[in-house]
């Protein structure tokens, strides 16, 4: 019973991590139907400029809140401007060809800034500083939940719920909506089509800065490809959810983190990457709109 | 169109078949292969880079120190020593790769390298097939030097390294059930798991549970949360040092206070900065110790600190023996090729080196005793040292 507990709790733990990453996948797709493959190495770069702030700040072994928010604004400021120059040069030129150009285009920034990251950085691991302290929250038995575990969580749901804020109830939001229903129409209209595609992507990117720093203080191994596996998963985790839809994201990843615990605890362990991309495959054959996205037939 | 199409298709297997013919056959190794006017070119491959970076940076350090002793003190009759490292990014199929490179372009006359043992599984073949003698400094896996007759090994083997950390569990920690997590991606972590296994339990211990996981994984709650249940005394991880940190640290998230214990393959300043308090206390077997009293270890290790500013870890002792291992033979051979070179090799007895004295036997490995420290800090202290 406590180890079945125990596993329900590390599901939840790392769905919340994949979730992080999985929001900003499905906000750009929602946007522009892009599925914007770099995404997990912005969470990369955002990992290693929250460890080379800390190191600048001189920021030394769990040193509290402060230090904590400064490396975190410090990370998002430096991936939104990763993320709006990646739409700028890459994305941007592209705008009138064929969709399938743009996510080779994706394809393609992902493996430079992967490369450069093992130039600029260095392809040994690094070991993250404990910018926040991790302690046990409080023990059921022998079920143990830890403070930074509950704090991943929180901030998951709270950047959800910000995220459906912006998108349902701003104008930034409204404009994003016309954007991504009839992106020619929405200019027509007097909204400015490239600035609210520029507005998505530095949110996306800022997110997956917090979910670099938030990985790199729970795991704390970073390297420049750490972004591959989960990025993919995360990905998964998106499309079972329903690609587009931003609460699709966090059940999803919830789903994913949860199923690949139970396969790893009760089952055999070699199978976990496997089980991800499985789902992959049972997703897209029987429900390729995912638990909560709309099926939309598209016109070729 | 057809028929263009299988006619193209039958003559690439074609070409494909006589390709691997003329790979199979021994390449006629010309004369002066490995010496280039007044230099003797060695080959070394390793992991400058990736996971397991400080396993290739300190076993070159010590390979650098060697070879500037040795040349120092007036080379090999006459000649000097020239090293040509790779960097195989801790990738098999890489080292593979630089092992080809340094025998096909840089035509060394000999091959030192590697430190994890599914890498120099993958690139010994190549070795043994141009027949080039190659010296793995600290690959424990048995299956590495029964390549072939030109590999060989300066340090102990796993079923050894794992009787130690059985003996030890069984006698010092006195624990009876033992868990342990295996790493299925590594030759290393499985054998040295295996030969654990069988000695403990010979012994009278029980292990309670086996989990498994791969290198580049980053979670292990699940694993450890069901080896839990089986409430054991001790966990053997047999794994390399990066993924041993995070074990470590989610153990005891996850309120485990019992020991944890591992291989060489700990052995990393990486291990604490990564594991943090996570991994002190732990135990794992090494090949060297830098609190050895022995005089030739003490020297080594003042001469390592003076030219690199900090201390060797047990890979940086076993790469500078490897090296030195090497000259000894280039020294005693008959002819400075390499089967010259290999003959010498296999007839090293009582080499004495910083980890101990080397014999190199009939299935050319070497029979060494082995030490146990535990962490404490960033640094590793002394505990028991174990006789074969």
């Amino acid at each position: 019973m406590d180890a079945l507990l125990q596993h329900i709790i590390n599901g939840i733990s790392l769905g919340s991590i994949y979730a992080l990453i999985a929001l900003g996948y499905t906000m750009v797709y929602g946007i522009l139907q892009l599925i914007n493959f770099a995404h997990s190495d912005v969470y990369m770069v955002g990992a290693f400029l929250g460890f080379y702030a800390a190191r600048w700040f001189g920021v030394t072994d769990s040193p509290g809140i402060g230090a904590f928010l400064a490396v975190l604004t410090v990370a998002m400021i430096g991936c939104s401007v990763l993320g709006f120059l990646i739409e700028r040069l890459a994305y941007r030129p592209l705008r009138g060809a064929p969709k399938l150009n743009a996510l080779i285009t994706a394809i393609g920034v992902s493996l430079f800034l992967e490369y450069t990251g093992q130039i600029v950085f260095g392809a040994s691991p690094q070991s993250f500083p404990n910018i926040l302290e991790d302690a046990n929250l409080f023990s059921i038995g022998d079920v143990h939940i830890t403070k930074f575990d509950s704090t991943i969580l929180l901030t998951t749901l709270a950047l959800m719920a910000i995220l459906r804020y912006i998108v349902g109830y701003t104008k930034t939001g409204k404009a994003m909506r016309a954007v991504s229903f009839n992106g020619p129409w929405a200019s027509l209209m007097g909204i400015p089509v490239d600035r609210i595609i520029s507005i998505t992507f530095i949110i996306g990117s800022a997110l997956a800065a917090a979910g670099g720093i938030l990985v790199g203080i729970k795991y704390p191994k970073i390297e420049p490809l750490m972004g591959m596996m989960i990025g993919l998963k995360a990905f998964v985790a998106a499309v079972l959810g329903g690609i587009g839809n931003i609460a699709g994201a966090v059940l999803g990843a919830m789903i994913m983190g949860l199923a690949e615990e139970f396969v790893v605890g009760y089952g055999a362990s070699t199978y976990r990457d496997a089980l991800a991309f499985g789902i992959l495959i049972v997703i897209l054959l029987f429900k390729p709109a995912g638990i909560l996205g709309r099926f939309s037939v598209e016109k070729v | 169109m057809f028929k263009k199409v299988l006619f193209a298709a039958s003559a690439l297997i074609f070409a494909m078949g006589m390709g691997c013919t003329k790979k199979d056959s021994a390449p006629t190794v010309p004369v002066n292969v490995g010496i280039e006017g007044n230099e003797i070119l060695v080959g070394e491959y390793g992991s400058m880079t990736g996971s397991e970076a400080t396993f290739g940076t300190s076993t070159h350090k010590g390979i650098q120190l060697a070879f500037k002793e040795i040349n120092n003190a007036g080379g090999i009759s006459g000649k000097t020593l020239k090293l040509i490292s790779l960097d195989d990014q801790g990738k098999p199929d890489e080292a593979a790769t630089a092992v080809q490179k340094l025998i096909t372009q840089n035509k060394v006359i000999a091959v030192l390298g590697e430190v994890a043992s599914s890498r120099s599984l993958a690139a010994a073949p190549i070795a043994q097939q141009n027949k080039v003698p190659m010296i793995s400094p600290s690959s424990t896996n048995p299956k590495v030097t029964e390549v072939g007759d030109y590999i060989f090994r300066v340090c102990f083997i796993d079923p050894f390294q794992g009787t130690v950390m059985a003996k030890f569990s069984h006698d010092t920690l006195k624990v009876k059930k033992v868990a342990i997590m295996t790493d299925v991606k590594s030759d290393y972590s499985m054998g040295l798991a295996k030969y654990f296994k069988e000695t403990f339990t010979k012994m009278g211990g029980t292990i309670v549970s086996e989990q498994t996981y791969a290198s580049q994984d980053i979670d292990f709650k699940g694993q450890l949360t069901a080896l839990k249940a089986s409430k054991p005394e001790a966990i053997f991880i047999p794994g390399y040092y990066t993924e041993v940190g995070l074990i470590a640290r989610q153990a005891r998230g996850l309120g485990f206070k019992i020991p944890l214990m591992g291989g060489d393959g700990w052995d990393s300043p990486k291990l604490f900065e990564i594991g943090k308090d996570a991994v002190n206390g732990s135990y794992f077997s090494n090949h060297y110790t830098t609190d050895s009293k022995d005089p030739h270890a003490q020297k080594f290790k003042n001469d390592y600190q003076k030219e690199f500013g900090e201390e060797p870890d047990g890979l940086g002792a076993m790469g500078y023996d490897a090296a030195y291992v090497l000259a000894d033979a280039m020294k005693r051979a008959k002819a400075l090729t390499p089967t010259g070179i290999r003959d010498a090799l296999a007839t090293t007895k009582d080499y004495p080196a910083v980890t101990g004295k080397i014999t190199i036997d009939n299935l050319r490995n070497t029979t060494k005793s082995a030490v146990v420290v535990q962490v404490k800090g960033a640094k590793n202290v002394f505990v028991t040292t174990v006789n074969p």
